[in-house]
């Protein structure tokens, strides 16, 4: 068995506006570093709220959540960056490049922010992991120049950019036709198999989570199968 | 922190929007300009003002003052002591004018230490006699050189020359309307008359132009031992002594020294002409107000287009976020792009305040009323450069600050999934 990346003790969530309601539910899981993890589930069952949690960037929960053994709770709004920069690559629904950049500069911006290679180095790696997903002739265009299975191939090299713990994604799939929602999955399987990436996606393509490793699928703000 | 990213990020944003940025440092520019011409003009009018009447003007005039004595006889007789003692139609007495051992005066004078110089003066009014008219005007007996050394006398004799007026002997310098009034050619002989009744013909050596009217109206020149022969005086008689000092703010309190030690009147420069610093301070207040209103209007502009920019780039910020960035560094960014065009702008306003400056400081300015004027006075003091980048800068800081506290605030939560 190999290490645990990601573990949540029993996490509860409520939204207090416009009345109290408890979305989640004691959520205990944890993911193992390779596994290919897929969240699943109705609209509205809290499964993106649980992926906001697990990201660090939504603050406002019950129970405790461990990112590579640390605890997060507590943890100060600029420490929960620095492991967001370090330790989590994202990727959304939508893109969310931006467009005063270049490809390039865009995939090497979270790398120029964790500092930890020059920026010569850093835009080496990029090119390099924009090789790995096909689109390495692009990288001097502007992202609104690129489709829309190109633009969602940026945003994973993105997140790769600084060799991420895990990857996290929001429907990554879900703005794209179906041959570009397979490149993106093999891309996913490929980086699992490869380079033993840590994968937790949130979906509700089910042929998606049919493929991956292991499937959480959520209901009403509790896990019911895992 | 990486200074440097953070500054390509700034960079990125304006220059997305670089016209807006631009209209932003434009609106600074303009600002800055306003503030420093502004200021420096209306300093270089205050300071002309002013010297016109602080250059010749004593820091303290003693002198004695016609009016009836505080303390009447009965005061000092021992008898009425408890009572009241009302003396009605109390007048002056016939007065003597002349400052009493006033050789001991000038000594002390000499000695003080805080004292610049001084120069003794006798003024007395006299008759010009034109033909059957006798126009009403005033001698100021003067030590020539000490007055040119500390009023400037010469600036203002602008025909003739002024050490005439010690070398000829019973030579007068007119006052320029007074002359013209006489018709009287530098050369020509006046006769004036004392108010005593005794005549005296004095030759014309210059002309005199203070650039205030009712002064050259009526003032006129002359040495001290002409004006005491005028009088028929001796020679330790006089009746004023202006004293120049080394700090001018001191003069009040000295006036009420000299007053008390000399026992004699004495007037500080302050109190004879409060209403040229009031004035002056009210001059420059507005033009501060001016400025800095301008200022502040620049300063929601760039508010203004960051707080737009920002509701754009909602999405930019909270890209931002999840991947790494903390507030701070999301704040720093917007207040860089502030500083960016505070700087730029407030940079390129001292430049353009600078040339008007010295366009107006050669546009044309004769005035009848200031002789020794051709221009427009242009004050180039760095003070008003140093609080215009000073004031860009705040502002501009502000400006960018407020907006760049609400991006740090953006929950990445809510944009990501708002979509």
């Amino acid at each position: 068995m190999s290490e645990i990346v990601l573990e949540s003790k029993s996490i509860c969530k409520h939204f207090h506006d416009p009345v109290d309601i408890q979305v989640l539910f004691d959520i205990n899981f944890s993911i193992r570093k390779g596994e290919f993890v897929s969240i699943i589930g109705k609209s509205g069952c809290g499964k993106s709220t649980l992926l906001y949690i697990l990201s660090t960037m939504d603050t406002d929960y019950q129970g405790e959540l461990f990112i590579d053994g640390v605890n997060m709770v507590n943890k100060k709004e600029v420490e929960l960056a620095k492991v967001r920069n370090e330790k989590i690559g994202f990727v959304f629904q939508f893109h969310y490049l931006l467009n005063e950049f270049s490809v390039l500069k865009n995939v090497m911006l979270p790398g120029l922010k964790l500092g930890k290679y020059s920026a010569q180095e850093i835009e080496f790696r990029a090119i390099e992991k924009l090789k790995i997903l096909g689109i390495e002739k692009e990288a001097l265009k502007k992202p609104n120049q690129l489709s829309g299975g190109q633009k969602q191939r940026v945003a994973i090299a993105r997140a790769l950019i600084n060799e991420p713990l895990i990857i996290m994604g929001d429907e990554p799939t879900g703005n794209l036709d179906r041959k570009n929602s397979e490149l993106v999955f093999d891309i996913f399987k490929e980086l699992t198999i490869e380079t033993k990436q840590t994968l937790l996606i949130v979906t509700h393509d089910n042929e998606f989570s049919r493929k991956s490793d292991r499937i959480i699928e959520m209901e009403d703000g509790k896990i019911i199968r895992m | 922190m990486n200074g440097k990213l953070i500054f390509s990020i700034a960079k990125a944003l304006m220059l997305a929007r670089w016209k807006q940025t631009l209209i932003a440092a434009i609106g600074v520019t303009f600002s800055i300009t306003m503030f420093v011409t502004l200021l420096g003009f209306m300093n270089g009018l205050n300071d002309l003002l002013d010297n016109l009447i602080l250059n010749r003007t004593p820091h303290i005039r003693l002198y004695n003052e016609v009016k009836p004595t505080k303390i009447q006889p009965i005061d000092k007789d021992k008898s009425f002591k408890k009572s009241y003692n009302f003396v009605q139609s109390v007048k002056p007495n016939g007065g003597r004018l002349e400052i009493y051992d006033n050789a001991s005066v000038l000594k002390a004078l000499e000695k003080d230490s805080r004292v610049l110089g001084f120069s003794p003066k006798i003024t007395t009014q006299v008759f010009y006699n034109v033909g059957a008219i006798d126009l009403v005007g005033a001698i100021n007996g003067i030590d020539v050189e000490a007055e040119n050394r500390l009023f400037a006398f010469k600036d203002y004799v602008t025909a003739g020359n002024f050490l005439d007026l010690k070398i000829i002997p019973n030579s007068i310098i007119l006052g320029k309307i007074a002359a013209q009034k006489m018709l009287a050619e530098i050369g020509d002989v006046i006769q004036v008359t004392t108010p005593k009744g005794e005549r005296m013909q004095l030759k014309v050596v210059g002309y005199f132009e203070s650039g205030l009217q009712e002064v050259d109206k009526v003032q006129s020149y002359a040495s001290i031992v002409t004006t005491q022969k005028l009088l028929g005086k001796t020679t330790n008689y006089i009746t004023d002594i202006q004293v120049k000092l080394k700090d001018m703010t001191k003069a009040p309190d000295l006036a009420k020294e000299y007053a008390n030690l000399f026992n004699i009147d004495a007037i500080d420069i302050q109190t004879a002409n409060a209403q040229f610093e009031t004035g002056s301070s009210i001059r420059t207040l507005i033009s501060f107000a001016v400025g800095i209103t301008l200022l502040i209007v620049a300063g929601f502009g760039i508010y203004n287009i960051l707080n737009m920019m920002i509701f754009e780039k909602m999405d930019s910020i909270a890209i931002l976020k999840a991947t790494g960035f903390s507030g701070q560094e999301v704040k720093n960014v917007f207040i860089l792009i502030g500083l960016a065009i505070g700087v730029v702008g407030g940079l390129f306003g001292l430049i353009f305040g600078f040339i008007f400056s010295v366009i107006i400081d050669n546009l044309p300015f004769i005035t009848a009323a200031m002789p020794t004027v051709t221009t427009f006075p242009v004050n180039y003091d760095i003070k008003f450069y140093v609080i215009g980048t000073i004031f860009s800068i705040i502002t501009t800081y502000l400006a960018g600050y407020f907006p760049a506290k609400k991006a740090s605030k953006i929950d990445p939560v809510i944009i990501i999934r708002g979509k």
